[in-house]
């Protein structure tokens, strides 16, 4: 099983729909039309320190994708912020690292908009 | 200088605030070993050979004389007493302790400064000229754009999991005192119809597999730089390789695809990616660039400096050899030799980081910078008050004139400090310099870069040296493979193998070999050596190396 955290944490699976699911060694130009239309899109992270993850998200964001973005994977607390600054909504993360790092130690980065060099250069 | 804005100084307390947490939940088993080391790593803590090893950035090289004191305060009261300059223009400590290190950041922060991202798998500190800011040969000063860079790259949410290390850096002039071509972005301010832009090189880099970088684009304008940079590292973010950490540089991706296919994929990210920012980086690169203005500059006559030169040959000696033209006619920049003859290349005690720091607010405008080079440059001295700057360095054991010289070598930790070392590197440098120094030949020899690394790394940038040595280990003993013809300048080149390796004490009759042999190769005295090395090729090296009849293939 697995854990959904947000910026107020941890919550129980609460999507019932479709989701398209998308591996971190997807083409470039396949990734937009993957996802177009999708409600959620789940981007697989094979490791937390395989950092495609990031840049597909950013890049579908860019590309216009409106819908539900999640993280999953061995991702950290640590990496929280990451994620979202790159247009993730949330995180799915497996039971037992979910159990190791609790739910206080990812709201520790819930502050993710704060001190955000690169939201500050681009305007 | 710069000084942090409100924003910078919210950042560095949050990001210490997080590191001291992150420090706690590794002890109580939160983090696991795997999970941590990156974080470490990207707060500038290595796990060395006997310890942990805490690099400092300084960004860009410049720092102030405050900031320098806090560094020997630091030495002292968490480390041995002393420091290492880098090559990559920042400071190791190698001997802090693990619960002390969350301690020496917040030390950090309350001078302006930081050891972000001066390791693992990110943006590193953005390197650049030495001289920048001082020089007369300089289009512009290249450090507002390695500060607006510096911003940018800081816990940039996309890049601090690529496959591997980033580094950039920048020049401002075409002779590149900051080696744009081993870099996985180089990037030269270049002058077109009036406006300034950047010549943008991607894929350089040393280590085991030393490549020159490959113009991809002419002119870029400044403001297309920072879109730019994320299409040029999101697209190697998603091509680079993962599966094998020693193909995983930029320089591998841009190599294994071709130039004309990367570039295909960055300029078409960069152009989608390009109308996402609104402009107002320029409006910040321009605050920042007011803070790097140069200091009133002292008018002060230079009677008494050519005075001094014409009656005190010790002084006349280390002008020769450490002064560098500034571009204000009664100024000059003083190179600080970290190179005293028999010592660690790179090394300063917290006395002497004082020394300099006094220096620097008595007579330098309160500015210091680190060299590539493992040298310290105070870059604006008037020049009345050399003498005086002279005089003091002698008593702190600074005045080791030999910039330029053999014994000015870059050199790695090496074996005896290093957990990646092959081969002590640190002693071949000191048997290098006192022997040379004691036969009487440095002088004669001149201008010469050696370069050594004690492991295929190449972290003292052997490949670039006009005389490169590399320490490996051959079945448990120590054995240096000889390179020569490498260069930095804007003449770049990656040295050429000479033939089998030496052995620990045969490096330096090897060198001392080489050598001889351009003493009586040279056209005249001012030909260099690796001007000569030009003219004549490898082989009359390689014959006095390994003799007429042994194959030096």
């Amino acid at each position: 099983m697995s854990v959904i955290v947000r910026d107020d944490g941890f919550h129980a699976e609460d999507f019932a729909g479709t989701a398209v699911e998308i591996a971190s060694d997807i083409k470039s130009d396949e990734l937009v039309q993957l996802a177009s239309g999708a409600d959620m899109v789940r981007i697989l992270f094979p490791s937390f320190s395989d950092g495609r993850g990031f840049t597909l998200a950013r890049r579908l964001r860019d590309a216009g994708y409106a819908g539900r973005l999640r993280a999953v994977g061995p991702v950290i607390a640590d990496q929280y912020a990451m994620a979202r600054r790159s247009g993730f909504d949330e995180v799915e993360i497996p039971d037992d690292l979910a159990a190791r790092q609790p739910e206080e130690q990812w709201k520790f980065r819930a502050d993710w908009r704060a001190h955000d060099y690169r939201a500050r250069m681009k305007g | 200088m710069y000084e942090y804005s409100d924003f910078d100084e919210a950042f560095v307390r949050a990001r210490a605030a997080q590191f001291r947490q992150q420090v706690e939940r590794r002890l109580d088993g939160s983090l696991t070993e795997e999970e941590f080391r990156p974080l470490r790593l990207m707060n500038g803590l290595y796990l060395q050979l006997h310890a942990y090893m805490l690099r400092i950035a300084i960004p860009y090289g410049t720092l102030s004389a405050g900031q320098m004191r806090q560094l020997a305060m630091i030495a002292e009261r968490w480390d041995e007493g002393y420091g290492h300059f880098t090559t990559r223009q920042n400071i190791q400590f190698n001997w802090p302790k693990l619960v002390d290190v969350p301690d020496i950041i917040d030390a950090l922060a309350d001078v302006q400064m930081h050891a972000i991202q001066t390791s693992g798998n990110t943006i590193r500190n953005t390197t650049t000229d030495v001289f920048a800011g001082a020089a007369a040969d300089e289009i512009a000063d290249p450090r507002p754009i390695a500060e607006l860079i510096r911003e940018w790259s800081t816990d940039h949410a996309e890049f601090q999991f690529l496959p591997r290390k980033f580094k950039i850096a920048i020049t401002g002039t075409e002779a590149d005192r900051a080696v744009i071509r081993a870099h996985d972005i180089g990037l030269q301010l270049v002058e077109k119809d009036g406006e300034i832009g950047l010549k943008v090189l991607v894929g350089g880099g040393l280590g085991r597999t030393p490549m020159l970088g490959q113009v991809i684009r002419d002119f870029l304008p400044v403001a297309d730089l920072l879109p730019y940079l994320e299409a040029v590292i999101s697209t190697y973010n998603l091509m680079g390789r993962r599966d094998n950490k020693y193909k995983a540089r930029i320089k591998i991706t841009v190599f294994e695809n071709g130039l004309d296919a990367f570039k295909a994929a960055v300029e078409e990210e960069f152009a989608r990616i390009r109308p996402t920012f609104s402009g107002v980086d320029q409006e910040i690169l321009r605050v920042i660039a007011a803070q790097f203005a140069p200091p009133a500059f002292k008018n002060d006559p230079v009677d008494s400096y050519e005075a001094a030169l014409s009656v005190d040959p010790v002084f006349r000696r280390w002008v020769a050899r450490n002064i560098t033209a500034h571009k204000v006619e009664n100024h000059a920049i003083v190179t600080i030799s970290l190179k005293e003859h028999g010592k660690t290349p790179g090394d300063a005690t917290a006395d002497q980081m004082r020394v300099m720091a006094d220096l620097a607010d008595r007579y330098g405008y309160g500015e210091l910078r680190i060299s590539h080079e493992q040298n310290v440059v105070l870059p604006h001295v008037a020049k009345a008050d050399l003498p005086a700057v002279h005089a003091e360095l002698l008593r702190a054991g600074l005045a080791t004139a030999n910039v330029g010289l053999l014994s000015d070598m870059i050199c790695c930790p090496g074996m005896d400090y290093c957990a990646l070392a092959t081969a002590r590197s640190i002693p071949v440098a000191e048997n290098l310099a006192t022997h040379f120094r004691d036969i009487g030949l440095e002088d004669e020899i001149g201008n010469l870069k050696i370069k050594i690394s004690g492991c295929i790394n190449a972290c003292g940038h052997h490949h670039i040296g006009h005389i490169g040595i590399l320490g490996l280990d051959r079945a448990g003993v120590e054995n240096y493979q000889i390179t020569l013809g490498g260069d930095a300048g804007p003449q770049a080149a990656i040295g050429d193998k000479t033939g089998p390796g030496f052995a620990y004490d045969e490096v330096v009759p090897a060198i001392e070999r080489i050598l001889r042999a351009y003493l009586a190769l040279r056209e005249s005295p001012a030909e260099t050596f690796i001007d000569a090395f030009r003219r004549l090729g490898a082989a009359p090296f390689k014959e006095a190396l390994y003799g007429e009849n042994r194959d030096a293939a």
